[in-house]
């Protein structure tokens, strides 16, 4: 599929195609065994290798949990920042350099608990970034509390007679909020999954990409997902904000696919936009104000 | 002989309007002729409504402080006169309201003028209220009313009637003093014509950050670092940068983070509150060595506190905020000239050592203006992030252990050292290595740099000393209180006192040699600060092993130059007893 920076490197010519092990730092992910987490990743290496994306004009943002360690196993730049903030981060690297490529991946804890102030904000500006929330639906790496997307009932180390607390619905919260591309994968579905990042990179405007990323350790959903996951609608239109909201609140089905795609206009290029003609900077121009 | 460095102060409810802009008008015609001023105001906290009061000292000759007390009393209401009539000095001027204000007649001169009714009944022009005070006052202290003329032309380009409307009412007023008979002797005579610059501190921060490159800005809205947020809105997008507004003070410095490390130079401007809400924040950028200029205008606290007032009681959490052991360099501007100078030095020192760097600012420095000289950045030196040079992706070590603990930085988009900024612990490369032998290697390298720092700030130009040497008594003050101890120490000289005064600009690290030689040549040390704590006299206690004796005002109000003074009376007259 040809891109903006396929299609340069196309023309450069003799550029040596990236693959997939282009894009591994080599440090093995610290993960457990069976984790949804390493599905997300590989599907992560195959889009970027499907887009031919320079590795320094890639960006890996994340925030603090299991899943938030992603950009350690990426060979293009990344930031591993502290808990909850890795949308605002994110944001301040577009606002400055709107070309790069930025990816925030992280938890249901990290986007939806401590960061969950954020997220609305990213997605009504509509910042060109690909939002990634591996939800495990507990909290991995403080090890097995409940987190905003357990279900009722679910007992866990922080919940010992139940969570009673409604479980947050990540793709309604972002449809609400104004999220521009608005997806649902499943790790144990790489390949749509590696299809869907795809898509939400290439989207221009804030792309959020719901992944139902299961706990083997603490909270082992596999089963739960295996039974309930469905595809959205044959011939699904992705135009209709009403119909995606209703879908994102089925309690039935989870259905997996693109819920929503808004062309807007993108904060960063907007903001870059304000003044038609950029000046440099004169000291004494600028003081002359104060005289 | 006639006085020409007098305080003029106003007082009056924010509902009426026009205390602050009269006083900031005659301000500004003043400053425009060659007078020097220094302006000190203070809002209610309230949005509409509540007592405001705004202060000029203007005078012929340099100025440092915004005075004692008050000369001339100009009062809008009641409220204003009970407030304010006990700072009036003696031989002061009492202008009031004579329909609005019934004064105790103890012995100040008075003009009591009927300003409402004659804006009412002879002008049929209430909201020229204000400017009829102008006009009064111009032609009562020596304002030539043409510099005002030129103002309120200005000001009412677009609207030729209100400017004629606005322009008989000044001319009103000036006329009216002709009747008046003058008994007071402030008198401002003619000034130097000499173009000045006249700059809140507020602003030429934003103009030093501007001219240091900054071209990327977040902020949330609080008192009184908002009008930064403001004016960068305004700015930013005209030389190809960016300003947003946060949804809240984390975010605001996250994105800060983020643009630093995306190889932008930025800034965040909070107070107290939001300073608070950063602290996890700063620790991350001194962890991943990411450069960030932090401004903290404070105000008084804790929690909400007093929005509108000053104190410097956020000392200790710039210096020892945030959890684990992490360096951070802590700026303090002495007053609006040095905001700038300060402000391109912050930048400096956070590019340079990769840093987060603290301007502690307070409300009163963020919002008084003063006539300051033309800003000459020649001899600023340049300070810039070390990028990789030559090393190849493979053997980039972006945290590489070194003499100087200064390691190469390379920018995502352009440099092709990809590497992964961390929060955790982490090896030279930057990958998580959690073992007791890096974590003391990291650690004393970003250490490291905080030390080099000193070659910087330990220099007469960001510790400036003052006065006699030896000296019988050494003043130390950090930030916006200098004036006020120049001014108290030039009048303890004058006495035959010998006094001296030192006011480093850097608090982390402290310019630790100028000090000791400081303190080695005065018998006694004190410390004035605006805080309960005394806590720049604890940190440099605990830093260079010696107790000043301290003096400290809570009050939500600036020092004087007079409690100054009084207190190296105090001090002085103690040691001779
Ligand atoms: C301010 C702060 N509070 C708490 C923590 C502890 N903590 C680390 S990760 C985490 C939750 C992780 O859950 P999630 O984001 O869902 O990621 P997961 O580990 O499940 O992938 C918490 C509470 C922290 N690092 N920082």
């Amino acid at each position: 599929m040809p891109t903006r920076d396929g299609a340069q490197a196309a023309a450069t010519a003799e550029i040596e195609t990236l693959t997939i092990k282009d894009y591994k730092s080599g440090d093995k992910p610290v993960w457990c065994p069976g984790c949804g987490d390493f599905g997300v990743l590989s599907a992560t290496y195959k889009a970027l290798a499907q887009l031919q994306l320079p590795k320094k004009d890639v960006v890996v943002v994340s925030g603090i949990g299991c899943s938030s360690r992603t950009p350690y196993f990426m060979s293009t730049y990344g930031f591993h920042g502290v808990h909850g903030r890795s949308l605002p981060i994110a944001t301040g690297i577009k606002l400055t350099n709107p070309d790069l490529t930025v990816l925030v991946m992280g938890g249901d804890g990290d986007l939806m608990a401590i960061g969950a102030g954020h997220f609305p904000h990213a997605a009504a500006r509509n910042i060109d970034v690909t939002c990634v929330m591996m939800d495990n639906q507990t909290y991995g790496l403080t090890k097995a509390q409940a987190s905003p997307t357990s279900f009722i009932g679910h007992k866990s180390k922080s919940t010992p007679y139940g969570v009673i607390t409604k479980p947050m619905r990540p793709v309604m919260f972002a449809l609400t909020s104004g999220a521009t591309f608005v997806a649902r994968g499943y790790s144990a579905k790489p390949n749509d999954l590696t299809q869907l990042l795809q898509q939400g990179i290439e989207h221009k405007g804030f792309s959020f990409i719901h992944v139902q990323s299961p706990c083997a350790e603490f909270f082992n959903t596999y089963d739960y997902y295996d039974e309930h996951i469905t595809n959205l609608p044959e011939g699904w239109n992705t135009q209709n904000l009403e119909k995606a909201m209703a879908l994102a609140t089925t309690e039935e089905k989870v259905h997996l696919g693109v819920f929503y795609e808004e062309d807007r206009p993108v904060f960063e290029r907007t903001a870059h936009e304000f003044e038609a003609q950029i000046n440099e900077f004169v000291l004494d121009d600028y003081l002359k104000r104060f005289a | 002989m006639p006085r020409d460095d007098f305080v003029i102060r106003i007082g009056g409810d924010t509902a009426i309007g026009g205390v602050i802009s009269t006083g900031e008008n005659f301000t500004v015609a003043a400053a425009r002729l060659g007078f020097r001023t220094f302006t000190f105001r203070t809002y209610p906290a309230e949005i509409k409504g509540g007592h405001a009061w705004f202060q000029v000292r203007i005078s012929n000759r340099p100025v440092y402080s915004l005075g004692d007390g008050c000369d001339i009393l100009i009062t809008f209401d009641q409220e204003a006169y009970e407030l304010h009539k006990a700072d009036l000095n003696e031989g002061g001027v009492l202008i009031y309201d004579s329909n609005l204000v019934a004064p105790e007649h103890d012995g100040f001169i008075e003009y009591g003028i009927p300003f409402q009714k004659i804006a009412r009944e002879e002008l049929d022009f209430v909201r020229g209220t204000n400017v009829l005070i102008l006009g009064v006052m111009a032609g009562l202290f020596g304002l030539p009313p043409a510099s005002l003329e030129e103002m309120v032309r200005n000001r009412y380009k677009r609207r030729a009637e209100l400017m004629e409307k606005n322009l008989e009412a000044l001319r009103h007023g000036f006329e009216y003093t002709k009747g008046i008979q003058k008994q007071d002797k402030f008198w401002l005579g003619t000034a130097d014509h000499i173009a000045r610059l006249i700059m809140s501190g507020n602003d030429a921060i934003t103009a030093g950050a501007l001219h240091s490159g900054c071209r990327y800005f977040a902020g949330y809205p609080i008192t009184p670092a908002s009008d930064i947020l403001e004016t960068m809105a305004v700015q930013l997008p005209r030389f190809g940068g960016v300003c947003l507004q946060a949804e809240d003070e984390m975010a605001a410095l996250a994105s800060v983070i983020g643009a630093s490390y995306a190889g932008t130079r930025a800034m965040t401007a909070t107070s107290g509150p939001g300073f608070s809400l950063m602290t996890e924040l700063m620790g991350l950028a001194s962890m991943g060595e990411i450069p960030v200029v932090i401004v903290n205008a404070q105000r008084s606290g804790p929690s909400t506190g007093m929005p509108t007032k000053l104190e410097q009681g956020d000392l200790f959490h710039a210096i020892y905020g945030g959890h684990g052991d992490f360096p951070r360099i802590v700026l303090a501007p002495a007053s609006v000239q040095n905001c700038f100078r300060v402000t391109v030095l912050a930048f400096g020192l956070a590019e340079k050592y990769q840093m987060p760097v603290i301007i502690l600012s307070d409300q009163s420095l963020s919002h008084r203006t003063e006539t300051i000289e033309q800003v000459n950045v020649e001899g600023f030196p340049v300070m810039e992030r070390l990028r990789p040079d030559g090393a190849t992706p493979e053997d980039y070590l972006r945290y590489q252990l070194n003499d100087n603990g200064i390691s190469p930085m390379a920018i995502p988009g352009v440099d092709p050292q990809t590497y992964v900024s961390p929060g955790l612990e982490h090896d030279e490369r930057g990958h998580p290595r959690l073992s007791a032998g890096i974590h003391e290697a990291m650690t004393k390298k970003r250490f490291r740099k905080l030390e080099l720092v000193r070659d910087h700030i330990d220099t007469e130009e960001f510790a400036p000393r003052y006065g006699d040497e030896p000296a019988e008594l050494g003043i130390i003050g950090w930030g916006a209180t200098q004036g006020s101890i120049r001014e108290a120490v030039d009048r303890a000289r004058e006495k035959g006192y010998k006094v001296a005064a030192m006011h480093p600009r850097c608090l982390n690290p402290l310019p630790e040699k100028r000090l000791r030689e400081f303190i080695e040549s005065c018998e006694r040390i004190l410390v004035p600060e605006c805080n309960y704590q005394g806590q720049f006299a604890h940190h440099m206690a605990a830093e260079l092993g010696v107790q000043p004796m301290r003096m400290n005002k809570i009050g939500g109000l600036p020092f004087t130059p007079g409690e100054i003074f009084a207190k190296i009376e105090e001090v002085l007259a103690h040691a001779y007893a």
